[in-house]
């Protein structure tokens, strides 16, 4: 489990996160859901290390990170696993080159034979087997996020960070994406944090919800109780979406036939 | 500036405490000493052999007096290749090829978020990405100087006898008199010096970077910009103390 307490950062004076405590619990599909500018990708960073916070400290299963010392940070580090935005794979590197990374710097005793299989599972796991000589640079937007996903869990991380898994993505593919982080999460029994601002991934994947608004918690809980919030700014973010606006233009424009449609639509295998 | 300085003493100090293990390190080191080494070979052959011809040329053009004897090209272009134009001229060359490529890689990894994959994962990136480019650095400036003497050298030779400016007795006779093997110390301390002036600012320029492609860009401008004046102000200053 990871707990975040009151944590605050500002930048040239102007408070981004104002006291933030939350708690991200362990083997579930733990989401930040905010809109743009509210301090989700700071709060990451600053529970991730790469942003140090003014004020109030993080823990990652009672032992904390902030301000402890470098090993100690260090060690707490070797066992988060990210999946950034863009992907952030190595352009120098193939496919099975960044996977092996990881593993490679961060498990030295580990023989050859063994990082080759542990690649290959990865790789499998994410349905890339057959990606792994490619370079970042021939592979889709959404292959770079299966690798990103696969290199994250190489090394057999506690923590899984993913910084708007969606951006950039056509719906199907966000779909794959949210169930390839939920099926690990579970599959793993991992502590996964997600941002985004997609009510979809709500509804996908989100186990565990904590909404951030201008750089405060407002609310948490699951996502079956976020569509009976009481919080104004909430019911403001989740009807201003477009899965929410669009369902309710449907059904207007059929008179009530939404349901009708969710009932031809495919399932999801299918 | 001075805060630059400090940043930069920091950024340096940063690099060198939590090293990674000596094997991926020396892995690295070896990498880029071929990209910053056998990469450079080419240019730096074709600059130092036209530059040691045209010296050569010059020199003759100017030296019509019939009492210096003819072997003193020679001996002139031996030593202004030795001293000056091999370690600074392939040096201020390699800051324009090397510098560039360097801060260009370097800032394109920062704002693609390599750089905080790296640190995500618990690596030292200054450790990882910069110490085995000074390192190479270091290793390969003071080679590629040394095949810079031999061909500037070998230039001029080519330069003054094809051109009837002199014999080949003459030109080897000048550059074989009064030779000071100390020169060559001094050129290679020197190319040593702007070795690590050009990839430790370079990497510091492109490891910083912020922002977007615009920012890469300038960064490597900067990078280059900053190594020729250090380049510069080193070399006069080396000269001044060792000379």
């Amino acid at each position: 489990m990871i707990e975040v307490h009151n944590v605050q950062k500002s930048f040239n004076g102007n408070p981004v996160l104002k006291g933030i405590t939350c708690r991200f619990e362990t083997g579930k599909c733990n989401l930040l859901l905010g809109g743009s500018g509210t301090g989700k990708s700071v709060l990451l960073q600053c529970i991730v290390g790469l942003m140090k916070p003014d004020l109030g400290s993080i823990t990652f299963d009672g032992l904390v990170f902030t301000n402890n010392k470098v090993d100690i940070k260090q060690d707490i580090r070797r066992k988060i696993g990210m999946l950034f935005q863009g992907g952030a794979l190595f352009d120098s590197m193939t496919v099975y080159e960044n996977t092996e990374f990881p593993l490679k710097m961060l498990t030295p005793d580990m023989s050859r034979e063994e990082r080759r299989d542990r690649v290959e599972f990865c790789l499998k796991r994410v349905g890339l087997e057959n990606a792994g000589t490619k370079m970042p640079s021939e592979i889709s937007g959404g292959m770079k996020k299966r690798v990103g996903i696969a290199r994250a869990i190489a090394p057999n991380c506690t923590y899984l960070f993913c910084d708007e898994p969606n951006s950039g993505l056509d719906p199907a593919t966000s779909i794959k994406i949210d169930e390839l982080i939920h099926e690990i999460t579970h599959e793993y029994g991992i502590t996964t944090v997600v941002i985004t601002h997609d009510m979809n991934s709500v509804v996908e994947i989100g186990d565990h919800i904590i909404y951030l608004h201008k750089g405060l918690k407002l609310w948490d809980g699951t996502k079956e109780e976020i569509l009976n919030t009481t919080v104004p700014e909430l019911k403001e973010f989740i009807f201003s979406s477009s899965l929410v606006r669009a369902a309710k233009k449907v059904d207007e424009e059929t008179e009530g036939g939404l349901a009708a449609i969710v009932e031809v639509a495919p399932e999801k295998d299918a | 500036m001075v805060k630059t300085f400090g940043e930069f003493l920091l950024f340096m100090q940063g690099m060198l405490f939590r090293k990674e293990r000596f094997t991926v390190l020396w892995q690295r080191t070896l990498d880029e000493a071929i990209l910053i080494g056998i990469d450079s070979v080419f240019i730096v052959a074709i600059v130092s052999a036209f530059i040691g011809a045209v010296t050569c040329v010059q020199i003759a053009y100017n030296l019509v007096n019939p009492l210096i004897p003819k072997s003193t090209i020679g001996f002139m272009v031996r030593e202004m290749t030795i001293l000056e134009l091999a370690p600074t001229i392939t040096s201020i060359v390699l800051a324009g090829k090397v510098g560039s490529s360097i801060a260009g890689g370097l800032g394109t990894m920062r704002i693609t978020e390599q750089v905080d994959a790296l640190e995500v994962m618990g690596i030292n990136s200054a450790s990882y990405l910069v110490l085995p480019k000074i390192v190479a650095a270091m290793m390969m400036f003071p080679l590629l100087v040394i095949l810079a003497m031999v061909l500037s050298i070998t230039g001029g030779y080519l330069a003054g006898t094809l051109s009837g400016a002199m014999s080949a007795q003459e030109y080897i006779e000048g550059i074989r008199s009064d030779f000071v093997p100390y020169n060559i110390a001094f050129a290679l301390i020197k190319s040593v010096v702007f070795a690590f002036l050009v990839s430790a600012i370079s990497s510091y320029k492109g490891y910083f970077t912020k922002g977007g492609a615009l920012e890469v860009g300038a960064a490597s401008t900067a990078a280059v910009t900053n190594s020729i004046i250090a380049i510069l102000l080193a070399d006069y200053v080396l000269a001044a103390l060792l000379l």
